[in-house]
């Protein structure tokens, strides 16, 4: 029993490995001068680690400001996101209304919706209102996007916030709205950030609906994606490690979280 | 029970911005697609766009394509996540560490995945740099092109295996630990194999959740754009990679969103062959 125990920790093991090779190599590519990168055969371990190719490709003209644009529009996909989603989720954890499990079922059925059907009409009518390239637009329909699990996780936050604290203080002769801001946003803070963070994660990632809408204010994707063809490697392996990074470090942040963002409680 | 005196109209006034956003969002582009698709400007009704979309080269070759690889992708999957799951049920220790590292790719957009195994899959890559040293190639090949297309396909489903494995993995483990460990415990009593406990305890207990993750993970792979790009340009059209093509460099909207719409029916009839198939009796769920 004990041994067959040890047997399944070195198999995890060999799989989680095996699951890191992809990001080691990426890394050490970005991390390598261009003519390493090129060599041939590829040494296992970086020769030489530099800046050199990661500091070539901020400096392409257009790549900066497309990190900028795609920070401008994974903020404010953050920002609707939760003004949306928080009040959509409290309600779903403190009322029962009707149409309750409709509203459900229509949120966890957006999930499946094809990205293409979203942003492919949406082309003519931003062109006809002015959202066309622009960061609002992108940022709409990103919230489209991080809306649905925005309103899943926070629901599962409030729900974890025991009523009894709020009628206690309505007792004590506090308003609804006074009740709200002192006893349950403290607590349910920490859990709307990640909600936050998961929502610039989305926006970060995203790839389609930021190409077909935008010409000039490319994001980093929009902008990467579309240099795919004509760009050198260890520009597009650059490209590739500067878009992991910070969602690394953000789901990193956030994987307490990861079973209420997919609208399952994790026990 | 009723919060307080909190009247129904505070609920639907909390939920009215989202559901009046996610309309806007969702069910107004769905019927201006079905529109686009089936309309002309001052022509009305008109079957163009479908039959243009479907004599199109590339219609076959990507609808083949994306069929293949989900049929591919999707079952390996799930067998990976149910037996990452049953590791992660059963290993001492560090099971937090696994699971992160294995939902890593969860954050990670499909295009720097696609990148990421680029630089692995690639000419210059660590892959043929491994068939080098067991003497299989001398010069770098570039297996990530049209005329190896055995190669081609298979670099595509490992970096997809790779990058969408971790959300049937979450869904999995989440169901996983609803099922009550006594079920497990008497079946090791009454003397089950390991195999056979997760054959018949685990996995049938399993069901509603591998319905719905294969559900989701279905419709998502009929997806599948930024990995293919990012590893083979142009030379294994997908679906979405033509809806594209034809919204950016062919400026065709009308024969875009057919491609969309099509991409929407053959989802919606991939989860009912899911719904009928795995019909989930109700006292299974628990």
């Amino acid at each position: 029993m004990k041994r067959s125990a040890e047997r399944q920790f070195w198999m995890a093991s060999a799989l989680a490995l095996l699951w890191l090779m992809p990001v080691y190599a990426i890394a050490v590519s970005a991390l390598s001068p261009e003519a390493d990168l090129l060599a041939w055969p590829k040494s296992w371990l970086p020769a030489a680690l530099s800046w050199e190719t990661l500091r070539f490709f901020v400096q392409v003209a257009g790549v900066w400001d497309a990190v900028i644009n795609s920070a401008i529009v994974a903020a404010l996909t953050m920002v609707f996101s939760i003004a949306l989603g928080a009040p959509a989720g409290y309600s779903l954890a403190r009322f029962h209304f009707k149409g309750q499990n409709l509203f459900r079922m229509l949120i966890v059925m957006t999930r499946a919706f094809p990205l293409a059907i979203l942003s492919l009409p949406l082309v003519t009518r931003f062109i006809s209102v002015g959202l066309y390239d622009t960061h609002l637009g992108v940022a709409l329909v990103h919230t489209a996007l991080a809306l649905p699990f925005s309103i899943l996780v926070s629901s599962s936050l409030f729900m974890g916030i025991p009523r009894e604290l709020e009628e206690a203080s309505w007792t004590l002769g506090c308003g609804k709205i006074r009740s709200f801001a002192r006893i349950v946003l403290p607590l349910a803070l920490p859990g709307l950030a990640a909600t936050m963070i998961f929502a610039f994660v989305v926006s970060w990632n995203e790839v389609f609906a930021a190409s077909v809408l935008t010409l000039n204010q490319r994001t980093l994707t929009a902008f990467l994606f579309a240099s795919l063809e004509e760009s050198p490697l260890h520009f597009r392996l650059a490209g590739g490690f500067f878009l992991t990074v910070p969602s690394l470090v953000f789901i990193f942040a956030v994987r307490k979280y990861l079973f209420s963002m997919w609208g399952i409680s994790d026990k | 029970m009723k919060v307080g005196r909190s009247p129904e109209w505070v609920a639907y006034g909390l939920i009215a911005p989202s559901v009046v956003f996610l309309a806007l969002l969702f069910l107004w582009p769905l019927t201006e697609t079905a529109l686009m698709a089936f309309r002309e400007p001052g022509r009305g009704w008109t079957a163009v766009h479908l039959r243009k979309m479907i004599g199109d080269l590339n219609f076959t070759v990507s609808l083949k394509n994306t069929l293949l690889l989900v049929a591919a992708v999707v079952p390996v999957q799930l067998a990976l996540a149910l037996g990452m799951a049953s590791l992660l049920d059963r290993i001492p220790r560090g099971r937090s560490v696994f699971l992160y590292i294995w939902t890593v790719s969860l954050g990670i957009s499909d295009l720097a995945a696609g990148l990421a195994w680029l630089s692995i899959l690639g000419d210059r890559g660590y892959f043929n740099t491994i068939l080098h040293m067991a003497g299989i190639v001398d010069q770098p090949v570039n297996w990530l092109s049209y005329r190896h297309p055995l190669a081609l396909f298979l670099c595509i489903f490992i970096a997809e295996v790779w990058r969408a494995t971790a959300i049937v993995l979450v869904i999995v483990v989440a169901g996983w630990q609803l099922i009550p460990r006594e079920y497990g415990e008497a079946a090791e009593v009454l003397g089950a194999s390991p195999w056979q406990k997760f054959r018949r305890v685990t996995l049938p207990l399993l069901k509603p959740t591998v319905q719905s993750a294969l559900i989701l993970r279905t419709v998502l792979a009929f997806e599948v754009f930024a990995v293919v790009y990012a590893l083979a340009g142009r030379d294994f059209p997908v679906l979405v990679g033509e809806a594209y093509n034809w919204q950016g460099a062919y400026q065709n909207t009308h024969v875009a969103s057919a491609y969309a719409l099509f991409i929407l029916t053959i989802s919606i009839a991939a989860t009912f062959v899911y719904l009928k198939a795995l019909r989930v009796r109700r006292e299974t769920l628990s």
